[in-house]
């Protein structure tokens, strides 16, 4: 009987590291003489032995035992006299084959009654083993999956903007948590190289690695082709033709791609299958809307685009489908309504994210797992008492048409009578030239910087030029009498006209710089501006 | 707020030259002006400066039709405008100009009123 004992650990092992597999039992085939290394008999899974040692009461006489089994047949072939079924709470979870005695007597009910006996406490013994290498199983894949976890946090982390750019007159504010189970969201703000500013939320199908893996690629051709490409709409049909011959099977991008024009609000966006941002403007949330099928799904798509001015006050919030696929315990969603109440009745920035997340776990409840991952990006334009707008020009000929147009953008939501917007173009107009020409020689590496900024009732357009302390009085008073009569140039007329076009008008020099302050009451009661 | 070169053409209305501005009157429009104007005052009959189709008329602009004037002034020639924005009708006043041309709302009314002056 002892030497029965050590291939019985030995099998005790093999068999425990086989658990969990779901049909099929290894019998330990143990031999009388010392052939320890001969192989266990395999039982298939429909063996009729299978059923007929789970049903024993008892050890089984092999010898005797007549059934149409290729299992048995190989034990008695391998000269087992009896199989011990090693049952443990009904279940079969091992045999123990005996081969002959060494007497060769044949077994006696005695010895029998022993290996029953034997059986009887090995099984739940062999059992509480198969157990604890089953709970090391499962911890291994579990840790497996847990770093598998953290790669694609790492991953999609490491593709994530660590810092968004300073936009005077814009606050910008992103939000970030990926769902226990990583998604394949990602956003990104991308500074491009005439100061407009492109902004990115995106979402892939699919969770964990892959989708990380093809997050950071989408992300990279986007930033590739948004610092070569102008229109949105261009930048996402290339990033699709890029990304669709090594696209997974079954895997897309829906992602939302806009242009911001910091000094003017300008927003040209496109949009590939995303959810809409919304937009809050004084007459309420808008959504904003551009057809385009996600990325990655078929060549050759093309990607509608989109144009809004954000006025001075308006928000956008881009966001991911995590926060209004999100479920309430009655498997409620969030959807799209609440967010778009939230967002009407909150200014942008870091307040509206704050409040999106506050609502979002009121409605999921306390200590519920988050579903998918959450990503918001939101700006701000700023309203009351802030900078509007501030830009260069080089001085070239024709520039103040641009800096009138730009002017005009950022002023645009601040409800100007049409004949007071006229008359401050007209004055930004003609010092932007007179800043171009008198103070900048209309050196095109001279620049001419104009902010615009608002607070309370005064509208102020700042136009700074190189002219040092130059005193900004024409040499005569424009006498139209004397120019006609050939005694005054025709020309002079600039200073004139800015000073009767705006409320008021000053200069101030330091520093080499010299800037005209032009005042607008928006208010204004005096309705000429002389 | 596309920027449009100045283009002139001439064409004779009821006994008036009628000068067609059509862009931007501003530095970049002086020689078409000039020649818009030599080649009405060749046919020595009243000007009318149709602006209409001008949406930028700047301060060098405002000289370029101050220069039109004196020369017109020199050779006896009326010069009406018409067709003016609200915006550049007030500017136009504010630098009196239209102490020195008529300004009229359109096309009709600057005949009218270069037939007045000319029976004057």
């Amino acid at each position: 009987m002892i030497a029965l004992t050590k291939p019985f650990r030995r099998r005790l092992t093999g068999r425990a590291r086989a658990s969990g597999a779901a049909a099929g039992t290894e019998a330990a085939l143990v031999p009388a003489e010392a052939a320890f290394e001969r192989s266990p008999v395999e039982i298939a899974p429909n063996d009729p032995l299978l059923a007929y040692l789970q049903a024993a009461t008892g050890t089984v006489d092999v010898t005797a035992l007549e059934l149409d089994s290729p299992a048995l047949r190989e034990l008695k072939a391998a000269g087992v006299k009896l199989a011990v079924p090693l049952i443990s709470q009904g279940e079969l979870i091992g045999v123990l084959n005996i081969g002959p005695r060494r007497s060769e007597q044949d077994y006696s009910s005695d010895d029998r009654k022993l290996l029953d006996n034997l059986a009887a406490h090995a099984a739940p013994a062999l059992r509480v083993g198969q157990l604890v290498r089953e709970q090391e199983a499962e911890a291994a894949t579990r840790q497996r999956f847990e770093q598998e976890l953290e790669v694609a946090r790492l991953i999609q982390q490491n593709f994530l903007p660590k810092e968004l750019p300073d936009l005077p007159g814009w606050q910008i504010a992103a939000y970030y948590r990926p769902a226990r189970e990583v998604g394949g969201d990602f956003y990104d703000v991308i500074p491009l190289s005439d100061g407009r500013v492109a902004f990115v939320v995106g979402d892939v199908t699919d969770k964990g690695v892959p989708a990380a893996l093809v997050m950071s690629a989408t992300r990279s051709v986007l930033r590739a082709s948004a610092q070569r490409l102008i229109e949105p709409g261009v930048v996402l049909e290339r990033v699709n033709e890029l990304l669709c011959p090594d696209m997974p099977a079954k895997m897309f991008v829906t992602c939302l791609y806009g242009v911001l024009e910091p000094a003017t609000g300008h927003l040209r966006f496109a949009n590939a299958g995303h959810d809409l941002p919304y937009v809050k403007t004084a007459a309420g949330v808008v959504e904003l809307r551009a057809r385009g099928m996600p990325l990655g799904l078929m060549p050759g798509m093309a990607y509608e685009e989109k144009d809004t001015v954000l006025a001075p006050g308006d928000s956008v919030l881009l966001h991911s489908d995590g926060i209004v696929e999100a479920h309430d315990p009655d498997r409620g969603m969030f959807g799209f309504p609440r967010l778009k109440e939230t967002v009407a009745h909150h200014t942008g920035g870091q307040t509206l994210i704050d409040r999106v997340i506050a609502d979002l776990e009121s409605f999921t409840g306390p200590g519920a797992e988050q579903e998918d991952d959450i990503t918001m990006v939101t700006l701000e334009r700023s309203s009351a008492s802030g900078l509007l707008a501030d830009f260069q020009l080089p001085s070239a000929p024709g520039n103040e048409r641009e800096a009138i147009e730009l002017v005009a953008s950022a002023v645009a939501g601040l409800g100007l009578e049409p004949v007071r917007l006229d008359r401050l173009k007209t004055a930004v107009g003609e010092a932007t030239m007179n800043a171009m020409e008198h103070g900048n020689d209309y050196r095109a590496d001279r620049a001419v910087s104009i902010r615009v900024l608002h607070a309370g009732d005064r509208l102020r357009v700042e136009i700074t030029d190189l002219g040092g302390a130059t005193d900004l009085q024409p040499a005569e008073v424009p006498d139209l009498e004397a120019k006609l009569a050939g005694r005054q140039t025709p020309r002079g007329w600039g200073l004139f006209l800015i000073e009767k076009m705006v409320d008021e008008a000053n200069v101030t020099g330091e520093d080499g710089r010299r800037t005209l302050e032009l005042v607008v009451h928006l208010q204004g009661g005096d309705d000429g501006g002389a | 707020m596309a920027v449009h070169e100045l283009d002139v053409s001439v064409r004779e209305s009821g006994g008036v030259a009628v000068l067609d501005l059509v862009g931007d009157v501003d530095s970049g429009g002086e020689a078409a002006l000039q020649r818009g104007y030599d080649e009405a005052a060749l046919q020595g009959r009243p000007i009318a400066l149709n602006f209409s189709r001008t949406e930028y008329i700047n301060s060098t602009g405002i000289a370029l039709i101050v220069g039109l004037l004196a020369q017109a002034r020199a050779r006896g020639v009326r010069i009406t405008a018409f067709g003016l924005s609200d915006h550049y009708r007030e500017i136009f006043e504010i630098t009196r100009l239209a102490d020195f041309m008529t300004i009229a709302d359109d096309e009709h009314g600057a005949l009218d009123g270069a037939e007045r002056s000319n029976h004057a």
